[in-house]
C-alpha cells in the first residue's frame, strides 16, 4: 500500500488541531454491522491483567535501577513569597547527600510558558518548588529537606478567583491576574434580540468546586544517562510530550531522549505534561553520574500537579413558551492556580442545544494556587453542570417535561461550525435511558414523596469530541513462529489500550490474542501516537492498528501467491492459513511463508486515515440518576445510574463498561464530597491528603446500567470507535444534583452536595 | 529470591556471621546487642548507627535484615527486599494500596513499623500465587476485569484475601464492608465487587 502525506484536523478538547500526517492511499473497507467480528465488540479481558493483579508489572514508581539514588524537592510553605536566600550547607553535611539544586545553581530554564522558572526566586503558591535534594535514600533526601535554610520575603496573597479580579486585589504577575488580560469570548448571533423574542427570561448563579486528580501512582520519573544519551521512565499520558519538553528545557536534541511508561497508576489528565521533577531528575543524574527516582508524594500530589478550577457561573436563557431556545448567555469565572492555563467551561452551552444567540464571557483568573491542569473532561464537567441545571429551571418554569424539553432543542448540525455530525444517537441515547430509569417515575412535583428518606430522579446530557485522528501510527511485526508484535507510542491508562490493539491485530490477522504482544509506551521503539487524553486513544490508534495488519495480510497473501504459483485473486486467508479457493488442498501458512524467507521477520507500519472534511466529529450521551436524600441527616446515596452513549464502535464492552463506572463514580465523588479547600487567610491547602480530602470508596458504589446507543461510525476511521473516557464522567453531576432537586423540592446550585448543604436547603423549604 | 537480592547491604549470611544465630527465632535483638555485635564482626563496618536487627518470614522465607528502627513495613518490602508487587500511594494509612497480610489479616504497611511485624509472617501480593498460577482471587479480578490501572490491585487483592480467611461465605454487603478500607480511583468498584463474589463462589462451589 502506498502513502501520502496530508493535512488533516481533529478535537483534542477544544482545540481544533491541524495536523500533517502520513496516511495509506488505499482505503480500507470500515468494519459494517453485517460484518460478522469474532473479538472486536466480545468481552475480552485484558491482557496486562495477570501481571497487575501479581505484583509484577511495573510501574514507573518501582523502577529500580543500579546505583541509583533518590531525590525529594523542598516546597514553597507560603503562598507568594521571594526567596532572599537559601543556605544548604547544613544539609549537604548530613551522611548520603550527594546534590541539591536550587535556583543559585540550577540553569534558568523557563517553566509555565516562561512565566517562570525550573527554580524560581519568586514562588507563587504553597506547593512551589524551592529546592531538590539528591541522597543514597529517600529517607536521607527527605531529612536533608528539613536541614535547608530558606529565607522568605511574603507577600500579599490571593487564593480566590473572585477577589483577585478586583482592581485592588494582590498580583500573582507583575501585569494582572488574567493571563492575557482579557477574558475568552464568543459570540453568534445577537443574544439581546434573542432575549428580545423569548417569552421567559431565565438567569441563575451556578458554582463548582476544585477537586484534585489523586492519581493512586504519584507523578514520578526516573532519570539515566548513558553518554549523551538520556533515557526517562516517567509516569505519563503523553510519552512523547515528555520527550520534547526535557530535550527543550536541556538543550540536547529529541533524539537524543528516550521516555519509557509502560504501565501507570491513573492519569485523568494531570499527567499530560512534562512535570519539572522529570526535569529536575534529568539534570541531577547528568552531574552526579548515577540514575535519579524522584517519587512525588501524597501532599505533593495535593499541591502540586493539577486540579480541575472551579468556577462561578452565571447563565441566562430566553424561551419561548413551547420551549423553543432564543437565546444563551454564559459568564464564567474560574481559579487557574499561579500559572497560565485555562478554566473556561462554556463548551457544552455553545455546543449541545440549538440556539442561534449564544454569548459566552470566560474569566481564567490567576490565584496564588497551584496551578490548573486538564482533569478528565476539562472545562465540560463544570459546564454540563451550570448548563443542564438552568436547562432544568426553563423546562420547569415553562411547565414541559425535562426530557421533552431538551428534544425540542436538539440539533443535527454542530451549532459553532454550522456542520453536520458524521453520526449522532442522542435520540437514541435519551429514548433507552429513560426507559432503563424508569422515567415516569419520578416526582411530578419535585420533594412531593413522603417520608424521611425522600427519593429523586434527573438526568442530563453530555458532549464531547473523542474522535481522534492523524498522526497515529503502528508498526506490525510478524515473526517466523507466527507470533506478532506490535508497537504504538501510544499508552494505557488502566483504559484497555494494550488490549484493544491486540483484538484489532488479532481480528484482523485471525490469531489467537495469545500469539499477540504489544509494545507501547517507548518513545524509541514506537512509532508517534499522540498524548494519551481528550479521549482520543482508541479512535487514533485503533485504525493504524488495523492499517498494518491489512497490509500484513496482503503481504503474506503476496507471499502465498508467489510459493503456490498462482495468482493472488485466487486465494483466501483464514486464520494463518492461506489456501486455494477451489483447491482447498493447495495451502500455505504463515510459518512456512516466513521460513521461506530469507528475512524471517515481517514488518509492516500502519496509519489512521484522515477525519472527513467537513463533518464535526462528537460523542453524545445522556446519564439518568436515582438519589435517595436522608432529610434527617442531609446525606446524599445514589441508587443507581443509567448511561447510554453514543461512542461509536464497542472495541471491548468488559473494559468499556468498566471505564464507565470509573467516570461515573468520580463524577458522583464530584458531585456529593470532593474539594479541595484552601484557607483564605492563610493560603493554605487544608485537604492535602486523603483523610480530609474524601473520594468515593466502595460503599458509595451506586448500580449502574450502561447502554451503548452506537455502531460504528464509517465516517470517521475503518474502526469507527470513538472515545470513552471523557463522557463517562461530563452529565453525572448534574444528573445527580436534578435528582436531588427532585427529591427534597430544592435546588442546590453549588457543588459538592454535601449535607450540610442540603440541609440548609430543606430550611428554606420549611420557612 | 536468592540471598543476594533480599536485602542490599546486609544479606542473611553476612548478618548471621556478624551475630551468631540466636534470632532464628524472631526477637528482636535490642540496640545494645547489636552495637557488641559491631565491635565483634569484621563486617559490622556496615552496620550504619541507629540501625537495629529484625527478623520475619516474609511469603515463607525467613527475612534479617539490619533497618532503621522508622522503617516502614511497606518501605522494608519495597526499598530493602525490592518487593514492589506492594504499592505506596497515601504512605499515611488513608487508602489501603499498600495492604500486605499480617499473619493472614490484612494490614496498611505504610502504617505499621517493620519491627512490628518481628517474628509475624508476611504475606504480600507476590507471595499470593503459587507455582505460576495466580490465587483464585487473582484470577478473579482478571477474569471480571476488576481493575483499570491497577496501581491499587495488589492492595485490593491482599484485602480480598484477608477477607476470605475472614468469612467463608460472605454476602455483599460484607463484602462492600471488608473491603472498603482500599480506595481505587478509577472506581473500577462493581467489578470488584464482582470479582470477590465470584472468587467466593468459586471456593463455595
Amino acid at each position: 500500500m502506498t502513502r501520502k502525506i496530508v493535512k488533516s484536523k481533529y478535537h483534542f478538547e477544544p482545540d481544533l488541531i491541524e495536523t500533517i500526517g502520513e496516511v495509506s492511499i488505499e482505503e480500507i473497507k470500515p468494519w459494517g454491522s453485517n460484518d460478522e467480528l469474532k473479538i472486536i465488540g466480545k468481552p475480552t479481558s485484558r491482557i496486562d491483567g495477570a501481571v497487575k493483579v501479581s505484583g509484577e508489572a511495573v510501574y514507573t514508581s518501582d523502577v529500580i535501577l543500579p546505583n541509583m539514588v533518590y531525590a525529594k524537592i523542598l516546597r514553597s510553605p507560603h503562598p507568594n513569597a521571594q526567596i532572599k536566600n537559601i543556605d544548604t550547607s547544613e544539609a549537604e553535611q548530613l551522611e548520603g547527600v550527594l546534590y541539591i539544586l536550587t535556583y543559585k545553581n540550577a540553569p534558568e530554564i523557563g517553566w509555565y510558558y516562561n512565566t517562570s522558572y525550573l527554580f524560581d526566586k519568586q514562588v507563587r503558591y504553597q506547593g512551589d518548588e524551592v529546592a531538590c535534594v539528591a541522597a543514597e535514600s529517600e529517607k536521607i533526601a527527605e531529612d536533608a529537606l528539613h536541614l535547608i535554610k530558606v529565607e522568605y520575603e511574603n507577600l500579599p496573597f490571593v487564593t480566590d478567583a473572585v477577589e483577585a479580579l478586583k482592581d485592588n486585589s494582590p498580583k500573582v504577575h507583575e501585569w494582572g491576574n488574567l493571563p492575557r488580560g482579557n477574558p475568552d469570548k464568543y459570540k453568534r448571533g445577537d443574544v439581546e434580540k434573542g432575549l428580545k423574542e423569548a417569552d421567559l427570561v431565565i438567569e441563575d448563579t451556578f458554582t463548582t468546586q476544585v477537586v484534585v486528580h489523586n492519581t493512586t501512582e504519584p507523578h514520578c520519573s526516573v532519570a539515566k544517562w548513558e553518554g549523551s544519551k538520556l533515557t526517562v521512565w516517567d509516569s505519563t499520558q503523553a510519552i512523547f510530550n515528555v520527550r520534547d519538553s526535557i530535550a527543550a528545557s536541556l538543550q540536547i536534541p529529541a533524539s537524543s531522549v528516550r521516555v519509557i511508561k509502560k504501565y501507570m497508576g491513573g492519569g485523568f489528565g494531570s499527567k499530560l505534561e512534562a512535570g519539572k521533577y522529570s526535569v529536575i531528575a534529568a539534570l541531577i543524574s547528568r552531574k552526579i553520574k548515577r540514575p535519579v527516582k524522584i517519587v512525588l508524594d501524597r501532599r505533593e500530589e495535593n499541591l502540586a500537579v493539577g486540579n480541575r478550577p472551579n468556577s462561578i457561573q452565571t447563565l441566562k436563557a430566553g424561551v419561548k413558551k413551547d420551549g423553543t431556545l432564543t437565546a444563551l448567555s454564559h459568564h464564567s469565572i474560574g481559579s487557574i492556580g499561579a500559572y497560565p492555563d485555562g478554566a473556561g467551561c462554556s463548551w457544552p452551552l455553545r455546543t449541545i442545544y440549538k440556539c442561534e444567540n449564544v454569548s459566552t464571557e470566560e474569566y481564567s483568573v490567576f490565584t496564588n494556587t497551584g496551578k490548573s491542569r486538564a482533569y478528565r473532561a476539562p472545562g465540560h464537567v463544570q459546564g454540563t453542570f451550570g448548563l443542564e441545571s438552568l436547562i432544568d429551571i426553563a423546562a420547569e418554569k415553562i411547565g414541559m417535561d425535562p426530557l421533552e424539553f431538551r428534544l425540542k432543542n436538539y440539533t443535527d448540525k454542530d451549532q459553532v461550525y454550522n456542520i453536520p455530525y458524521t453520526s449522532k444517537k442522542l435520540k437514541d441515547a435519551y429514548e433507552k435511558g429513560a426507559n432503563a430509569i424508569g422515567w415516569h417515575r419520578r416526582n411530578k412535583v419535585p420533594g412531593s414523596s413522603n417520608g424521611i428518606l425522600k427519593r429523586g430522579i434527573g438526568m442530563a446530557t453530555q458532549i464531547w469530541w473523542g474522535g481522534g485522528g492523524p498522526p497515529a501510527y503502528a508498526t506490525l511485526k510478524l515473526n517466523r513462529d507466527g507470533s506478532v508484535n506490535v508497537m504504538a507510542g501510544t499508552q494505557d491508562l488502566g483504559t484497555g489500550t494494550y488490549t484493544f490493539i491486540a483484538q484489532v491485530a488479532s481480528e484482523v490477522l485471525q490469531l489467537p490474542i495469545e500469539k499477540i504482544s504489544i509494545t507501547i509506551g517507548d518513545t524509541e521503539t514506537c512509532p508517534y501516537c499522540g498524548a494519551s487524553g481528550g479521549s482520543t486513544t482508541a479512535a487514533s490508534v485503533a485504525p493504524a492498528v488495523r492499517d498494518a495488519a491489512e497490509q500484513m495480510k496482503a503481504k503474506l497473501i503476496s507471499g502465498a501467491a508467489a510459493i503456490l504459483e498462482t495468482s493472488e485473486e485466487k486465494l483466501i486467508y483464514a486464520e494463518g492459513i492461506i489456501s486455494v479457493k477451489n483447491d482447498p488442498s493447495k495451502k500455505i501458512t504463515i510459518h512456512e511463508i516466513i521460513s521461506k524467507m530469507r528475512e524471517r521477520v515481517l514488518v509492516t507500519t500502519g496509519a489512521r486515515s484522515a477525519n472527513p472534511e467537513g463533518y464535526m466529529i462528537n460523542t453524545f450521551g445522556a446519564q439518568f440518576a436515582e438519589v435517595e436524600v436522608d432529610t434527617f441527616t442531609g446525606k446524599v446515596r445514589v441508587i443507581k445510574i443509567v448511561a447510554a452513549h453514543d461512542i461509536g464502535r464497542v472495541l471491548n464492552p468488559k473494559t468499556l463498561e468498566n471505564q464507565f463506572h470509573g467516570g461515573i463514580i468520580q463524577g458522583l465523588g464530584y458531585a456529593l464530597m470532593e474539594e479541595r479547600k484552601v484557607d483564605s487567610n492563610t493560603g493554605k491547602v487544608l485537604t492535602a491528603n486523603l483523610y480530609s480530602y474524601l473520594i468515593p470508596t466502595i460503599m458509595d458504589t451506586p448500580e449502574i446500567e450502561v447502554i451503548i446507543v452506537s455502531e460504528g461510525d464509517s465516517m470517521i476511521s475503518s474502526v469507527g470507535a470513538k472515545g470513552v473516557g471523557e463522557p463517562a464522567i461530563i452529565p453525572t453531576a448534574a444528573a445527580i444534583a436534578h435528582a436531588v432537586y427532585n427529591a427534597i423540592g430544592v435546588r442546590i446550585k453549588s457543588l459538592p452536595i454535601t449535607p450540610d448543604k442540603v440541609l440548609n436547603a430543606l430550611t428554606l423549604i420549611k420557612r | 529470591m536468592s540471598e543476594e537480592t533480599k536485602s542490599n547491604k546486609f544479606s542473611r549470611r553476612k548478618f548471621v556471621k556478624g551475630i551468631g544465630s540466636s534470632i532464628a527465632g524472631g526477637y528482636i535483638l535490642s540496640p545494645a546487642i547489636a552495637k557488641a555485635a559491631k565491635k565483634i564482626s569484621k563486617e559490622a563496618k556496615d552496620f550504619s548507627e541507629g540501625k537495629v536487627p529484625l527478623s520475619l518470614k516474609v511469603n515463607e522465607s525467613v527475612i534479617n535484615v539490619m533497618i532503621e528502627p522508622r522503617t516502614t513495613l511497606a518501605e522494608l518490602l519495597r526499598d530493602e527486599l525490592k518487593l514492589t508487587g506492594t504499592k505506596v500511594v497515601c504512605n499515611h494509612g488513608e487508602c489501603g494500596g499498600c495492604t500486605v497480610l499480617l499473619n493472614n489479616k490484612a494490614v496498611y504497611s505504610c502504617h505499621l513499623l517493620a519491627l512490628d511485624a518481628a517474628g509475624k509472617d508476611v504475606t504480600t501480593i507476590e507471595g499470593l500465587s503459587s507455582n505460576g498460577k495466580l490465587h483464585k482471587i487473582q484470577q478473579a479480578f482478571v477474569d471480571e476485569d476488576g481493575l483499570q490501572c491497577g496501581f491499587c490491585t495488589p492492595g485490593q487483592v491482599m484485602a480480598a484475601a484477608a477477607l476470605l480467611y475472614k468469612y467463608s461465605k460472605p454476602d455483599k454487603q460484607q463484602i462492600m464492608k471488608e473491603m472498603s478500607g482500599n480506595l481505587c480511583r478509577c472506581a473500577a468498584y462493581p467489578n470488584i465487587i464482582k470479582s470477590v463474589l465470584s472468587a467466593v463462589e468459586k471456593s463455595n462451589g
